[in-house]
C-alpha cells in the first residue's frame, strides 16, 4: 500500500466538477418543466447517471485507478444497465 | 515472507487473553473467529426461535379448521418465521459464520481486511434483529405481510410493519459490510503464490456471494424506505390509488431477493465443494468449471427475478424472458452436482457425519432444483403458483441447500473451530432422524400443492388431511433429529475428546494451523509454490 502513488488532482479540476454538478442539478430541476412523456423518467435517470459519472470519475478519482478496478466499476454499471433493460421487458410491453 | 507479530502462536483464539474479559472479550472482539462464533450463537438462538414458529404452524395444520391460533395470528406467525429464517439465519448463514471464521485461515491471512468493519457489521445485525423483534413484541399487532412484504399490503395493514420494515433494512447493511470486507480480503490478503485459480473453492463461493451482497442488498433496502415513506407520508411510489404500481414493488423486490436466494446457497454449494474431495480424498473434478459455474450463478442470478411474478400482471414478453433466463441457471447448478458426484467416482471414500450430511444435501437439493424447474415453466407456474408445492420446492432449496450444508460445515469444521471432537454415533443418529423428518415434512407439500392446497392458509379442505397429518408428523421428527444434532454439539464443544490438527486428512490451508487455531492463525504466513494447490490428494 506505502508503495502506491497517489495522483493529485489540482483543485480547479474540483471546482469544475462541482460547478457540473451545480449546473446538471438546475437542468434537472429545470427540466420538469418541458413535456417529455414517455421519456421524462429517462431524461431525469440520464441527468442523475451523468452526474454520479462525474462524482465516480473524478471525485472517486476512478480516472487515476488502476485499470482492473476500473474495469470492475465498468462491469457493474453494464450490470445495472442490464437489469433496467430487463424491467422494461415488463413496462414496455404490458 | 512475513514473520508474526508480538502475538503469541502457541495460545489459541479461546484461551487468548485481551484487552476485555468475560463477555466482553467476544462481543468487542475484533478476531474474525471470534466474531465467526458471535454470529453461530446468535443464528443458532434466533433460528431455535424460527422453529418454534415452523412447529407452531405445522401444529395448525395437523387438521382443517382453528386448532391453535387464529387466521390473523398464523399470518404473524409465517411472516415473522419468514422473516427470521430468511434475512437473519439463511442469508447471513455460512458467509457470516464460516466465511467469517474460515476465509482468512483458508487463504492464507491472519485476518479480515478490516476487522473493525467485521464486528460492526455483527452489531449492525443484531440491531437489525432487535428491532424486527420488537415489531412482534410491540405496536399494533404482529406483521403479517410474509416475509416479502408485498404493496400495497404491506402499507395499508394496521399491523407494526415499520420496526419490520426497517429491521430488514439494517440487516442488510450488515450484508453489506461483510461482503464488502471478503472482497477486499480476497483480492489483496490471499497467501504468497495462491493466484486466483489456486484459491480454494469455498472462498471463491464467497466472493460470488459477496458481490451479490454488495450490489443487489442496496436495492431492497431504498426498496423498503420506498415502503415506509408510502407508509408515513403516502408519497405514492407504488399505491395505485394515487398513480403508484404494486408490480414495481416486486421487480425491486425481487431483484434483489432472488439473488439472495444465491447469497444463500452459493456458501452452501462452497462448503460442500470443500467437503466432497476431502472425505473423497481425491482432487476436485473439474474445478476451473466449479470456479466458472459460481461466477455464471452469481451473474444469471442477477435475471432471473421475474418467475416469482408469472401471475403478477406482468407483460407476456417478460413472462417469456424470465422463464428462459431461468432454465439457463440450471445449467452451472446442474454442472455443480455432475462434479462433486465426479470427484467421488473412484475416490477412497471416508464415510463420516459430514459426508453424510454433504450426500443429503445433493440428494434434497436435487429435488429443490428439479422442483424448481417445474415452477420455472410458465404453463405449470400459473397452476401451481402461491401452493404448497411453493413452499415445499422452497424448502428443499432454502433450508434443504443451506441447512444441510450448514451442519455437513459445522461436522467439518467443528474439530478446527472448537478444538474437539464431537460423538459420531450421536451425530449420525441426528443427520438420520433429521432427514427421514425433513422428508416427511416437506415431501408432502409437493402432493399437496398439486391437488390444489394454497399457502398460506391456516385452514384447507378435508382432502388435504391426511397429507397434512404427516407433513406435521415429520415436522416433530426433524425437530427431534436437531435437538439432538445440538445437544451432541454443544456437548463436544465442552467437553469432547481433543481434535488433532487435521482430523479429516484435509488439504487445504485451515487444517495445516492448530486446533482450535492462535489468535492471527499462522506463525508464518504460508506460501504457495508453483505445484501446490488447494485439493493435491495422492
Amino acid at each position: 500500500m506505502e508503495n502506491e502513488k497517489h495522483h493529485i488532482v489540482p483543485y480547479r479540476i474540483y471546482a469544475i466538477i462541482l460547478l457540473l454538478l451545480l449546473l446538471l442539478t438546475f437542468l434537472s430541476i429545470a427540466i420538469t418543466n418541458i413535456e417529455l412523456g414517455a421519456f421524462t423518467v429517462a431524461g431525469a435517470l440520464l441527468l442523475a447517471s451523468i452526474k454520479s459519472s462525474l462524482v465516480l470519475v473524478y471525485f472517486m478519482h476512478l480516472k487515476f485507478d488502476k485499470a482492473y478496478i476500473q474495469i470492475m466499476v465498468g462491469l457493474v454499471i453494464l450490470l445495472f444497465i442490464a437489469v433496467v433493460l430487463v424491467t422494461f421487458f415488463d413496462y414496455y410491453f404490458r | 515472507m512475513q514473520t508474526s507479530s508480538k502475538i503469541p502462536t502457541d495460545v489459541s483464539y479461546l484461551e487468548y487473553k485481551g484487552k476485555h474479559k468475560g463477555l466482553k472479550a467476544w462481543i468487542f472482539s475484533t478476531d474474525h473467529k471470534r466474531i465467526g462464533l458471535l454470529y453461530l450463537y446468535s443464528m443458532m438462538t434466533l433460528f431455535l426461535v424460527g422453529v418454534v414458529l415452523g412447529l407452531a404452524m405445522k401444529f395448525e395444520l395437523i387438521a382443517p379448521g382453528k386448532t391453535i391460533m387464529e387466521a390473523k395470528d398464523y399470518n404473524a406467525v409465517f411472516t415473522v418465521h419468514g422473516v427470521i429464517m430468511i434475512f437473519m439465519i439463511v442469508i447471513p448463514g455460512l458467509p457470516a459464520v464460516f466465511g467469517n471464521f474460515m476465509l482468512p485461515i483458508m487463504i492464507g491471512a491472519k485476518d479480515v481486511a478490516f476487522p473493525k468493519l467485521n464486528l460492526l457489521s455483527w452489531w449492525v445485525y443484531i440491531a437489525g434483529a432487535f428491532l424486527v423483534i420488537t415489531s412482534v413484541l410491540f405496536g399494533d399487532g404482529s406483521p403479517d405481510t410474509g416475509w416479502t412484504f408485498y404493496a400495497p399490503y404491506s402499507f395499508k395493514t394496521g399491523a407494526n410493519m415499520l420496526p419490520a420494515i426497517f429491521g430488514a433494512f439494517v440487516l442488510g447493511f450488515s450484508s453489506i459490510l461483510t461482503g464488502l470486507n471478503f472482497i477486499v480480503t480476497m483480492h489483496r490478503m490471499r497467501a504468497p503464490g495462491m493466484t486466483w485459480t489456486k484459491m480454494p473453492l469455498f472462498p471463491w463461493s464467497l466472493y460470488g456471494t459477496a458481490w451479490i451482497q454488495l450490489l443487489a442488498t442496496p436495492i431492497v433496502g431504498i426498496t423498503l424506505v420506498l415502503v415506509a415513506l408510502e407508509r408515513i407520508f403516502g408519497i405514492g411510489v407504488f399505491d395505485p390509488a394515487l398513480g403508484g404500481d404494486p408490480i414495481l414493488y416486486q421487480h425491486l423486490f425481487w431483484i434483489y431477493s432472488h439473488p439472495a436466494v444465491y447469497v444463500m446457497i452459493l456458501p452452501a454449494m462452497g462448503a460442500i465443494s470443500e467437503i466432497i474431495p476431502t472425505f473423497s480424498q481425491k482432487h476436485i473434478f473439474g474445478y476451473k468449471v466449479l470456479v466458472v459455474s459460481t461466477l455464471a450463478i452469481a451473474f444469471v442470478g442477477y435475471f432471473v427475478w421475474g418467475h416469482h411474478m408469472f401471475t403478477s400482471g406482468m407483460s407476456g414478453t417478460a413472462q417469456y424472458t424470465f422463464s428462459i433466463l431461468t432454465f439457463l441457471v440450471a445449467i452451472p447448478s446442474a454442472i455443480k452436482v455432475f462434479n462433486w458426484i465426479s470427484t467421488m467416482y473412484k475416490g477412497s471414500i471416508n464415510v463420516q457425519t459430514p459426508f453424510y450430511w454433504a450426500a443429503s444435501f445433493i440428494f434434497v437439493f436435487l429435488i429443490g432444483g428439479l422442483s424448481g424447474l417445474v415452477v420455472g415453466a410458465l404453463a405449470t407456474n400459473v397452476y401451481l403458483h402461491d401452493t404448497a408445492f411453493v413452499v415445499g420446492h422452497f424448502h428443499f432449496i432454502v433450508f434443504g441447500g443451506v441447512g444441510f450444508s450448514f451442519f455437513a460445515a459445522i461436522h467439518y469444521w467443528f474439530p478446527k473451530m472448537f478444538g474437539r471432537m464431537y460423538d459420531t454415533t450421536w451425530a449420525n443418529i441426528g443427520w438420520l432422524i433429521f432427514t427421514i423428518g425433513f422428508l416427511a415434512l416437506y415431501s408432502p407439500m409437493f402432493y399437496l400443492g398439486m391437488q390444489g392446497m394454497p399457502r398460506r392458509y391456516y385452514d384447507y379442505m378435508e382432502e388435504f388431511h391426511a397429507a397434512n397429518i404427516l407433513s406435521t408428523l415429520g415436522s416433530w421428527v426433524m425437530t427431534l433429529g436437531l435437538i439432538i444434532v445440538i445437544i451432541n454439539l454443544f456437548r463436544s464443544a465442552k467437553n469432547g475428546p481433543i481434535a488433532e490438527a487435521n482430523p479429516w486428512n484435509g488439504k487445504t490451508l485451515e487444517w495445516t494451523v492448530p486446533s482450535p487455531p492462535p489468535l492471527e492463525n499462522f506463525d508464518e504466513i504460508p506460501e504457495y509454490k508453483e505445484h501446490d494447490g488447494p485439493y493435491e490428494y495422492q
